[in-house]
């Protein structure tokens, strides 16, 4: 599968509280969530994402709170991709489940920028910075994790089993 | 090669003789967890997967902490939701408004949980039961729902760091002090994806629930889960409490961890953090003048931590333009606090005294934070816009330390406190 979009860039250690304020998980509605996406970082956000677009941050992108809310909020917005550093475990765990893509690749977030157009072969794991023309190979997911995300999530491959 | 302690129990659960590092296993879940906020997610995922019925009714804990009692009008349809979910599928450790506290001193002290066990929880501090020596940890809303369905995860066998205790905690040094020292060290990824595995002498002069305190901050440097060893101290915990066969996992001598910290108790001081991470601690700072305090939390509302808030307040009041807003985490805490006094005396202080919920830890009721406003917090995370108003500022400190803060109108240690006459 491939996603190409423009970027939004975040720093390290993005937390699950910025990412989606506890204020609104009194909802689960997906739309509701995402039109607070990012809203205590980054107020624009929510006015300036298209669908397809990328996110890219630093290390440790996720921690805090398990709030599912966190991976639905990003992926009802739009966002396409995830690349960061380093992701915290249970907000990888939980991007996977509800099959919101994500990549770790360092050599990509130091070489992209905010606003760069970017594609990526998701089953391969290559990145492209169209903007600038560097390519960047990710760490392709292990094939039980890959079988999750084919399935469309780890509810959708429970039921095939 | 040996085994750490989460390795053990995780091979246990597995039905394998031993695992390694790195290893993708599926487990046996003895306890599935989770809470108002989380359950409904959980809830509509094992509902759109086409189940009907959960595998074990009695493995699956539903506890309505969060926004309870209900905050507003969609936080109260959240909890019908779940509660007409726990109802239809029989689970036996539901609790609601009366029985309910908040879930990680709940479960403990309800003996749901014990040595041994392996438990996920769609809350991030599921961490905390590594105290009585389980394998526990924090997951989202859709593992959970597998979790209903199958009453099984998947999990990568984690890697650990080893923290070696020793000595004893001097006076008002609490374990709060000791897993914000060790985040300060390591960092809020220090752990990330790994186990925290705390051993050594030192481990035998801690309470029950200075150990629940340091497991349940174990996520806040990234830690798939913390765990302590079982001790006679753990056994007495569990007695009368935990009905459970008890099974104790010990690390082998020739486990292998990354890295290994050493830890002297005795030279641990009070320590803050500062906004906006846990891993930005100080034992001295300037004059920080303050507008609120929090004292409970799953981290810190206990009945030791009640105790400690007393000791600092009894006789003493809230200095003027302080809110000190304290929260037994249960019921049973609740009462405990009663029957000693300790309610009277916060009470007299100025403070004020809220039936169990997690409330203001994360921003949902009870205490939310205007601009630019300081509050010195037993809780766990001081992020941004955590309590409020993404200006306002999250200290988090000890009982002792918040409780001291809110007699001196500023950030302040017990010491000050006994040394301000």
């Amino acid at each position: 599968m491939e996603v190409k979009g423009s970027v939004h860039k975040y720093g390290n250690d993005v937390d699950t509280d910025v990412i989606i304020p506890a204020r609104y998980l009194n909802t689960s509605s997906e739309q509701e969530l995402a039109s607070h996406c990012m809203e205590d970082i980054d107020k624009d956000f929510v006015n300036k994402v298209k669908a397809g677009d990328l996110m890219v941050a630093g290390d440790n992108f996720g921690c805090g709170s398990s709030r599912e809310h966190a991976p639905i909020a990003i992926k009802a917005s739009g966002i396409s991709l995830v690349i960061a550093n380093t992701f915290a475990r249970i907000f990888y765990r939980n991007a996977i489940n509800i099959g919101l893509p994500i990549l770790e690749c360092p050599e990509a977030v130091k070489n992209i920028s905010a606003g760069d157009t970017v594609s990526c072969d998701l089953s391969k794991g290559i990145i492209v910075n169209e903007t600038t023309g560097q390519r960047f190979q990710a760490q392709p997911f292990p094939p039980f994790i890959q079988a999750i995300i084919d399935a469309g999530g780890l509810m959708k491959s429970l039921a095939n089993k | 090669m040996g085994m750490t302690m989460t390795q053990k129990i995780l091979a246990a659960h597995a039905g394998l003789a031993s695992v390694t590092a790195g290893q993708l296993i599926e487990a046996e879940l003895d306890m599935v967890l989770a809470n108002d906020i989380t359950a409904p997610v959980a809830i509509k995922e094992f509902e759109k997967a086409g189940a009907t019925c959960v595998r074990c009714r009695d493995k699956i804990s539903l506890v309505m902490d969060h926004f309870t009692p209900n905050k507003d009008i969609k936080a109260a349809c959240q909890v019908k939701l779940t509660r007409e979910f726990a109802e239809k599928q029989q689970i036996v450790h539901f609790y609601d408004v009366g029985e309910m506290g908040i879930e990680h001193a709940l479960l403990p002290e309800k003996g749901i949980v014990g040595a041994g066990d392996c438990i996920i929880g769609a809350d991030s501090h599921t961490c905390t039961y590594g105290a009585l020596g389980a394998f526990s940890t924090g997951v989202g809303s859709t593992d959970m729902a597998a979790g209903m369905m199958a009453q099984k995860c998947w999990f990568k066998v984690p890697s650990a760091i080893k923290f070696e205790l020793k000595g004893e905690l001097p006076p008002y040094v609490t374990g709060k002090d000791l897993i914000l020292h060790i985040i300060g060290l390591i960092g809020v990824d220090g752990a990330l994806y790994r186990s925290m595995e705390f051993t050594g002498e030192g481990v035998s002069s801690l309470s029950m629930d200075d150990r629940f305190t340091v497991c349940n901050m174990a996520i806040e440097a990234g830690a798939k889960n913390g765990i302590f060893p079982v001790d006679e101290k753990t056994l007495a915990y569990m007695e009368g409490r935990f009905t459970r066969p008890v099974k104790i996992f010990t690390a082998d001598d020739d486990a292998e961890y990354e890295k290994t910290y050493q830890i002297d108790l005795s030279a641990l001081k009070s320590t803050v953090s500062f906004p906006h991470l846990p891993e930005n601690t100080h034992t001295e700072w300037e004059e920080l003048p303050i507008q609120q305090v929090v004292i409970g939390s799953c981290t810190n509302g206990r009945i030791s931590d009640m105790r400690q808030a007393a000791e600092i307040l009894k006789g003493r009041k809230v200095a003027k333009g302080v809110r000190c807003i304290v929260i037994p985490a249960t019921q049973e805490v609740y009462l405990q606090a009663m029957k000693e006094g300790l309610l009277e005396t916060f009470i007299k202080s100025g403070a004020i005294v809220s039936t169990p919920t997690c409330g203001p830890c994360l921003g949902g009721h009870m205490g939310i934070l205007a601009d630019h406003e300081r509050c010195v917090s037993t809780t766990n995370r001081n992020f941004v816009g955590r309590m409020g108003h993404v200006t306002s500022e999250i200290y988090l400190a000890s009982p002792y330390t918040a409780a001291a803060s809110a007699v001196l109108g500023k950030l302040a240690t017990a010491k000050e406190v006994m040394e301000w006459k």
